[in-house]
């Protein structure tokens, strides 16, 4: 019986490795298949005998991509966002959760209510837009910043934080003279390096992928973000010229190699860093869970 | 203790009154000057006549709206593809979490972790992006494995049919890994002398899982459900609006597509905005009950 039992137990160790394998599989196919098809040489591509591993090996379709002018302002227009958004918005989450952090601040209860209510309610996609466009903000680089400046699901978190700092270190900051401000500065802040990169790491990829704003805020091609670039060219199929490569004396590039190299060109940042800062990212989910 | 008086507070905590203006600043000029935008809704709303030169029409936009034979498809559309995330979606976090944990190689464990948390960070256009081209009927692979077993190709973007299970498919891809960070951790708190009594009644790893670990992580499961029941109708914008078309509206469009549609592309702002509250306001009925229920239970809550 027992005998039995272990084997059964040991069937099911295998089939769960097996499973997850094949879930690793489910995951990262699309991007081997892109990374295959993007470097593959084109006749293969066209006769679809391409699917994990590069038929050839060409690179003309990521010159292609390089050399095309709209991912590149693409690419200078997403890291002007994510780095100005992600700067103003850690700054007024900071402003925001620091003094609703203290448990008797005045009107502290009301203040966190009205942040709260705008979780439940909003006044819906055209009052914002329209908003939005009475401050002047259409067709400017704060569309894309100040609207979504402070989110307060990561507010909320940050504040939970430093509710956790214990009170005896600002008391002594007191003790040594040191202004709100500066305790804030020199004592709270210090100790909240995890916090601050965890929700400065949500609020850049949230920036970096955030193609809704542009969508509704930005006409004007010259501050379209990546994403919007990828979306013309892959999705509405504005291919222009590049399907003609510039950089090898004219010869063609395959559209689908085209189209997976600049979908891997939009998403190779994340795929480098994701491996070095996915602790911090799942620190986060762990300190949002924690409520206050 | 008494408390001291409101200005005296005020004086005593000028400093933090003063840091928190900005951000006060910033909720009131785009959260709430927006929610009396409303108003328009009950008027004929024209950019150029303002606020003060349109009319008001009462609740003609709404009468409109409920008199529109596509107001019953965009509901039932937006109500359909939020059920069926939730149908589909909310288990296969745990189950993943489960099978994770039953995991003997730590290191292989952490590495499917790992990867199983990668699609979460993509974007709605690069995930949109891939599908259009995977699901391909002329040269995506997925349509190169059903013509290679001797099927037609399936134009899977083009037919009506099929956007609710790309959609929720996608959207477990993307999501099962992350969703599952949350049971993983709580079944770390489950106290080990649990499963040695467990065993000690002669309880094998089945019996178990279905004893010890899955009454342990039940008071998260029940709250991640009752906060996704809530945001339910929340169906994302991005991914809808890149993946639909005209030819799969029958099940594609929800409310925040069309309020776009109507709105932004055809300047009806007081229409879509009526559309808009309608659908707010159910929103926040759902977030605010299934919020009730969790505080009920004791447990936590959004607020």
């Amino acid at each position: 019986m027992v005998k039995n039992r272990s084997a059964l137990s040991l069937l099911f160790d295998y089939a769960n490795v097996l499973l997850m394998a094949l879930m690793i599989c489910a995951m990262l196919f699309p991007f081997l298949h892109m990374a295959a098809i993007a470097l593959s040489d084109p006749e293969p591509v066209i006769a679809g005998e391409v699917t994990l591993w590069p038929n050839g090996l060409n690179f003309d379709a990521f010159s292609a991509v390089f050399n095309d002018n709209r991912v590149l302002v693409g690419y200078k227009n997403t890291l002007i966002y994510v780095v100005l958004g992600t700067t103003c918005s850690l700054l007024f989450s900071i402003l925001g959760a620091y003094p609703l952090s203290r448990r008797n601040l005045v009107f502290g209860k009301t203040f966190m209510m009205l942040i709260v209510f705008t979780m439940l309610f909003s006044g819906g996609l055209i009052p914002t837009y329209l908003v939005v466009r009475s401050y002047g903000l259409l067709d400017t680089i704060w569309a894309m910043v100040i609207p979504g400046l402070v989110s307060p699901y990561y507010l909320i978190i940050m504040r939970t934080f430093f509710q956790g700092i214990p009170r005896e270190l600002e008391e002594s900051g007191k003790i040594d003279g040191l202004s709100d401000w500066m305790i804030m500065l020199r004592i709270v802040l210090p100790l909240s390096k995890p916090v601050l990169l965890t929700i400065g790491l949500f609020y850049a990829v949230g920036i970096w992928s955030n193609f809704f704003s542009a969508l509704i805020y930005l006409r004007n091609e010259d501050l379209h973000p990546l994403q919007v670039m990828i979306r013309n060219i892959v999705m509405i199929g504005q291919v222009g010229d590049m399907t003609v490569s510039n950089s090898v004396g004219g010869r063609t590039v395959v559209l689908e190699s085209l189209k997976y190299a600049v979908i891997l060109v939009g998403t190779l940042p994340i795929l480098i860093v994701y491996p070095f800062i996915q602790k911090h990212f799942v620190q986060g989910v762990m300190i949002g869970s924690v409520k206050g | 203790m008494n408390s001291p008086s409101i200005l005296k507070q005020l004086k005593r905590d000028r400093a933090f009154i003063l840091m928190f203006a900005p951000v006060l600043l910033y909720f009131i000029m785009f959260k709430y000057v927006p929610m009396f935008g409303i108003v328009i809704s009950f008027m004929d709303y024209n950019l150029f006549k303002g606020l003060g030169g349109s009319e008001w029409v009462g609740l003609k936009y709404y009468q409109q709206f409920f008199d529109n034979r596509d107001a019953l498809v965009i509901i039932k559309n937006t109500v359909l593809l939020g059920l069926y995330k939730l149908l589909f979606g909310f288990p296969a976090p745990i189950i993943l979490a489960l099978l994770l944990n039953e995991l003997r190689n730590a290191v292989y464990k952490r590495l499917v972790q790992t990867v199983s948390y990668l699609p979460h960070f993509l974007s709605n256009v690069v995930v949109a992006s891939m599908l259009l081209l995977l699901l391909s009927p002329s040269t995506g692979w997925v349509n190169r494995i059903i013509e290679w077993f001797g099927f037609p190709a399936i134009s899977f973007l083009q037919e009506a049919e099929w956007f609710r299970t790309i959609y929720v498919l996608s959207e477990i891809w993307q999501q099962v890994g992350w969703g599952s960070i949350l049971y993983l951790a709580a079944i770390t708190t489950i106290d080990p002398q649990l499963y040695e009594a467990a065993r000690m009644d002669g309880a094998g790893r089945w019996k178990q899982t279905l004893h010890v670990t899955l009454p342990g992580i039940a008071a998260t499961i029940v709250i991640l459900l009752i906060l996704q029941i809530g945001g339910m109708l929340e169906v994302g914008f991005e991914k809808v609006f890149l993946l639909y078309n005209p030819a799969t509206y029958d099940t594609a469009d929800v409310i925040a597509t069309y309020v776009y549609r109507v709105g932004i592309l055809q300047g009806s702002f007081s229409y879509a905005t009526a559309i808009d509250l309608f659908m707010g306001v159910i929103g926040f009925l759902l977030v605010y009950t299934t919020n009730k229920i969790s505080r009920r239970l004791g447990e936590n809550s959004l607020w």
